[in-house]
């Protein structure tokens, strides 16, 4: 009996030994683990032993068993993982097609420029101030100390609907109807974007319609020390850390005084290149400090109340920033052109 | 303004700075230097010849041979083709290895079988502008006007070794049209001294008055008029150092008289005028505005009609100028002129300014008086004018002027505190510093305690406030010099408005659903104007387009982009998702302002979704785009309160076109361009949709609140509904929304079905139904009694059958 239990067992270990799928392991799992394998059927067999054997042969009995079982039980694991890498294998795929595209649009350049402009301001607490893009004479131009019959009217000839009333020539108006609300109270810190219109042809450096980006600061004891300062952040945000500012005098009949910025320019470092003129340094805006007349008009305090002014066009800005070269490319919008603009630095 | 840097020597030591350093000085403390011209750049062996011989060319009608002395060895000989080259002249040669503008070589050659051994020039040639030629050489060489040495340098002779700073003046600093002016402006930022020109005069025995008289009877608009005069005058070429100056400054040379005149403007920033005093046809001046429909033929022959807003100078009895812009024909200085009558004026800025408007004529002096001259060099221009001509036109000057003066000159007297300088510019500047830069700018000053009172030269006219002080200050001072600093005090919270906040959401969102962000143009055409219109309303139109295509204000984008569609169609794009926000411009009473709203648009065509190997491809549709619309309601918080309405929209599909209502108002449309405007446009299937973003931003909606995430299950009963073909999902679904009552949730549509397995004019809607609350575990009956409510609502309202 003992001799057949390790036949048996040879056997069995020989016959999954040889397995080559899952099923003849399940076969070989039911002939000698079944209910009527030859395990079994030795067992049947132990009443003719005596007492003594009896446990004996019980418990090698068993323990061919468990070898058996253990041994299946192996086979199958390696099988099943076998089976398993078959399959993955078999779903390989190209990893290199490309993806489903998830489709996506842009900001137009010119926003993206407002929107970092605005967004920088607003972390120096200015809050946005917008307007109506038909202006009347007065906001655009009294309002501003460019009376009727001014010579400097002549720098921005405008498109009239009516004596009265004209397409704005700058985002200004909105300076002197934010002060006029404010009733000649309190600090004013605004960033005034917006469309502005000029009587232009439209060529590679001039556009009918083109956006401006004013600020407009008001307060007790605002100095012109605050205006470079602050146009030194904005430049240095802007353009690069590593930008140079400088204000050069110049005229616009509501500031007084009034300056130009140049930064640094970033092809040459300064030294001087063809896209600087060989000046080492580009102009990017214009800038002063609030006049008189334009304080009273709208109700402050010249004597108490002083501010500063700042006006940029964002094409311009775009222009440096990107190396966008020709302005009519804002308004063409050749689908080419704008989605250049996704990637974010 | 161009600037001779050579000329400005004769009033300002500008030794050890040389144009460039100089330019750099001048833009940094006030005008900008726009350029610095150097005029000899790339030229050189250009010397004086003298034309010893000339006879025609054997071979060729017109060519010249000659023979040109060049003043080193034999003479040599050179072909010209210049009409006006004679035996005699002296001319600029360009020698064999000479260089040229544009790095034009001279070399020996043979014209026509002749040799040539150089070239001789026109001024042309040499890089002078066309414009500045004189009449006399613009078809040919130059000839110099007087003696000059065989072999010197041309180049030098002709002021070419100079260079030209061109200064971009803004509207304040018109001081700086005259060499005089900029001279002052150099001399205060270098700190150095102004040379001014001190006329000598010797006048004859004979008085001004004898021979003419002066009368203004508009002191108003002309305060101040002088008038000398100057007999025996030989008209002929102004000397060469004059010429190369006018031409220096942009100005052509004519002759001796009116070289001068111009030369002074030039120098003093004076505007004069010479009248051929025997052409007068009267002894008097007398300036008036000019009465309505009178008329005067000017110098450039045109005949002018006036109206009383212009100032003219008369005989007497007729124009014989029109003020400050132009000399009458009948007066003009001529060859034969011998007896000039000399007038420097004083006239104010509107009468000539509305003269050169009307009449199309800008001229350097009209642009001087717009301007405003200084009042204290009209006499002192007049002297000096007197001066030249008597040196360089053979004038007698005769004694003393005759004037009719009105006018009043107060300088301006400006005080400041030293505090206030400080204050505005954020420095520490000391009152001696004020005094120093004060000084420089040779303004008076008087100094009481802290504040500084200051006495503003005629010539500064800008300068009437204290913060014009404060700018002087500050630029003669340096802005580099200022601190850097931030704005103190109280300040503002920084944020957008809830508005400003929601449109970059929806920026953001369309750009995320696919959507390039396009900027067009406000003006526009007529027939865009009020396409697509919401509000059709008569567009507003600009009292002088530059063009029909840009002459009134848009009512509706969608014209726009639709324009950048087609763009981008012609240009093998296919494909295209755009919109754009921006104004619309309603028009309201005559002289008020229009409205002006704020819309959104959007425009798809092509493909809207596309992968190619994987054989996927969705063209744009109407659900496509509502769809887009849909979740921007949603993401605004407005689903369930915009209700798309079947519509008819001009230039829109009649069958696939919603009208789109904000709690029952309209606000909008969406649907499919016409097939008939498609094709005008040359676009291919194009769905669009235009809305008052204003309306969609300004909503009011209940803020956000937390509602507890189910924890009892839902039930689900689906069913299909026949109706009739006409029945719209929408109107089904708020019949069953109304009828489920409260437990009923969510209500969507899964299935659509017309066709063969239905009665003709009908279709199949089926809805998919989730009943829910929040409270408990749903029994099968409680949805059962709510869903039968909605099968006995959506058979009586709708006519609707179950589908068996
Ligand atoms: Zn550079």
């Amino acid at each position: 009996m003992e001799q057949r239990l390790v036949e048996l067992q040879q056997e069995a270990l020989e016959g999954i030994k040889k397995a080559t799928d899952l099923k003849e392991i399940n076969d070989i799992r039911v002939s000698y683990l079944g209910k009527k394998g030859p395990i079994t059927e030795v067992l049947k067999g132990m009443g003719k032993l005596s007492a003594e054997e009896r446990p004996k042969m019980g418990a090698l009995a068993n323990e061919v068993r468990d070898v058996i079982a253990k041994a299946i039980e192996e086979k199958q694991a390696v099988m099943e993982e076998e089976e398993v890498a078959k399959k993955l294998a078999s779903e390989t795929i190209d990893v290199t097609l490309p993806g489903r595209p998830v489709k996506t649009g842009n900001h137009h350049p010119l926003t993206r420029i407002i929107e970092e402009i605005e967004d920088l301001f607003i972390g120096m607490g200015y809050t946005i101030a917008e307007g109506p893009e038909v202006e009347s004479d007065y906001y655009n131009f009294e309002a501003l100390n460019l009376p009727k019959g001014h010579p400097a009217r002549d720098m921005q000839d405008s498109f009239y609907i009516t004596e009265e009333i004209l397409l704005r020539t700058h985002t200004s108006p909105m300076q002197a109807r934010t002060m006029e609300k404010k009733e000649g109270k309190g600090p004013i810190r605004i960033i005034c974007p917006g469309k502005v219109y000029r009587r232009d042809n439209d060529d590679a450096t001039h556009s009918h319609q083109f956006m401006q980006i004013e600020g407009l600061v008001v307060g007790e004891n605002i100095q012109m020390s605050d205006l470079k300062g602050t146009l030194d952040v904005f430049a240095k945000k802007m353009f690069g850390e590593d930008r140079e500012i400088r204000l050069r005098p110049s005229f616009f009949p509501f500031t007084e005084p009034s300056v130009e910025m140049d930064i640094s320019c970033k092809i040459c470092n300064g030294k001087g290149c063809s896209v600087c003129k060989g000046t080492g340094w580009i102009e990017i805006l214009g800038a002063g400090m609030v006049h008189p007349n334009v304080l009273e008009m709208a109700g402050y305090d010249s004597k108490k109340y002083t501010g500063f002014a700042f006006g940029m066009g964002p094409e311009r800005i775009a222009m440096l920033k990107y190396g966008v070269d020709d302005i009519r490319h804002y308004y063409t919008n050749d689908v080419r052109f704008l989605k250049q603009f996704s990637i974010h630095e | 303004m161009f600037v001779s840097y050579k000329w400005l020597q004769e009033y300002v030591d500008l030794s050890g700075i040389t144009a460039p350093e100089l330019a750099d000085k001048i833009t940094k403390s006030g005008i900008e230097v726009e350029g610095v011209e150097i005029l000899n750049e790339g030229m050189k062996g250009l010397v004086v010849g003298h034309v010893l011989e000339r006879e025609q060319h054997p071979n060729a009608d017109k060519l010249n041979k000659c023979l040109v002395d060049v003043g080193e060895g034999e003479p040599v000989q050179i072909i010209c083709g210049a009409p006006n080259v004679d035996k005699g002249q002296h001319v600029i040669v360009a020698k064999v290895g000479a260089v040229l503008p544009g790095n034009f070589k001279i070399k020996k050659a043979k014209l026509r079988g002749e040799e040539s051994n150089g070239m001789i020039c026109s001024l042309q040639e040499l890089g002078v502008e066309s414009k500045l030629v004189a009449k006399e050489f613009s078809e040919g060489i130059f000839v110099f006007p007087n003696e000059v040495t065989v072999g010197d340098d041309a180049l030098e002779l002709l002021s070419r070794d100079d260079q030209i700073l061109e200064l971009g003046l803004t509207p304040n600093r018109a001081d700086c049209l005259s060499m005089l002016g900029v001279a002052y402006e150099v001399a205060a930022i270098l700190g150095k001294e102004v040379k001014l020109p001190k006329p000598e005069v010797s006048a004859i025995n004979e008085s001004a008055s004898d021979y003419i008289s002066v009368t203004v009877d508009a002191p108003e608009d002309n305060p101040l008029y002088v008038a000398k005069v100057i007999k025996n005058v030989k008209v002929g070429p102004s000397p060469l150092w004059m010429q190369t100056r006018l031409m220096a400054a942009g100005v052509r040379p004519h002759n001796n008289v009116v070289d001068i005149t111009n030369y002074i403007l030039m120098e003093y920033g004076q505007p004069l005028h010479a009248f051929d005093y025997d052409r007068l046809g009267s002894k008097e001046i007398v300036v008036r505005r000019a009465q309505q429909g009178e008329t005067i033929t000017t110098l450039d022959d045109a005949k002018r009609t006036l109206t009383t807003e212009h100032l003219v100078i008369t005989n007497g009895k007729e124009p014989v100028a029109l003020a400050g812009v132009m000399g009458g024909a009948n007066s003009e200085v001529e060859t034969g002129t011998t007896t000039v009558l000399l007038e420097s004026a004083y006239f104010v800025g509107a009468p000539i300014r509305k003269a050169s408007k009307d009449h199309g004529l800008r001229s350097e002096a009209s642009a001087r008086y717009e301007k405003g001259v200084d009042p204290n060099r009209v006499r002192a221009a007049a002297e000096r004018a007197a001066e030249l001509l008597a040196l360089y036109a053979n004038g007698e000057v005769l004694e003393g002027s005759v004037e009719a003066d009105a006018l009043k000159v107060e300088p301006a007297v400006v005080s400041i505190t030293l505090d206030k300088i400080n204050g505005v510019l954020g420095t520490e500047i000391s009152m001696d510093e004020v005094q120093n830069i004060f000084a420089r700018l040779q303004f008076v000053t008087k100094v009481e305690g802290n504040e500084i009172t200051v006495t503003v030269p005629t010539r500064r006219g800008d300068i009437t406030i204290e913060e014009d002080l404060v700018e002087e200050v500050g630029r003669i001072y340096g802005y580099d010099y200022i601190p850097k600093t931030l704005p103190k005090g109280a300040s503002t919270p920084g944020k957008l408005s809830d508005y400003q906040k929601k449109r970059r959401i929806v920026r953001r969102y369309l750009e995320s659903a696919g959507l390039f962000q396009a900027v067009t143009y406000s003006l526009t055409n007529e027939t865009k104007a009020t396409q697509f219109a919401l509000d059709k309303r008569e567009p507003v139109k600009l009292a002088m387009p530059m063009s029909e295509d840009r002459s009134v204000l848009r009512l509706s984008i969608l014209p726009q982009l639709l324009e950048v569609v087609k763009y981008n169609s012609a240009r093998q794009n296919d494909s295209i998702a755009l919109y754009e926000t921006g104004a619309v411009f309603l028009s309201t009473e005559q002289d008020k302002l229009p409205e002006e709203k704020e819309h959104l648009a959007a425009a798809i065509t092509g493909l809207w979704q596309q992968h190619p190997w994987q054989g996927e491809k969705k063209a744009v549709d109407y659900y496509v785009l509502k769809g887009v619309l849909e979740g921007l309601l949603a993401r605004l918080g407005l689903t369930g309160r915009v209700e798309f309405r079947q519509a008819t929209v001009d230039g829109m599909h009649p069958g696939r076109t919603a009208n789109l209502h904000l709690d029952n108002e309209k606000i909008g449309f969406v649907g499919q361009i016409h097939p008939n405007v498609q094709k005008e446009l040359d676009l291919k299937e194009t769905y669009v949709f235009e809305l008052s973003l204003k309306a969609l931003l300004e909503a009011e909606i209940a803020p956000l609140q937390y509602e507890s995430i189910p924890r009892y299950p839902s039930i689900t009963r689906d069913i299909a509904l026949v109706v009739n073909k006409e029945v719209v999902a929408g109107q089904l679904s708020d019949i069953i929304t109304k009828a489920g009552g409260n437990l009923l949730r969510e209500v969507s549509v899964f299935d659509l079905y017309e066709g063969d397995r239905l009665e003709e004019g009908k279709k199949s809607i089926a809805f998919s139904l989730r009943y829910f609350d929040p409270e408990k575990t749903l029994t099968d009956e409680e949805v059962t009694k709510a869903h039968e409510k909605v099968l006995d609502a959506v058979k009586e309202q709708a006519g609707a059958v179950l589908r068996g």
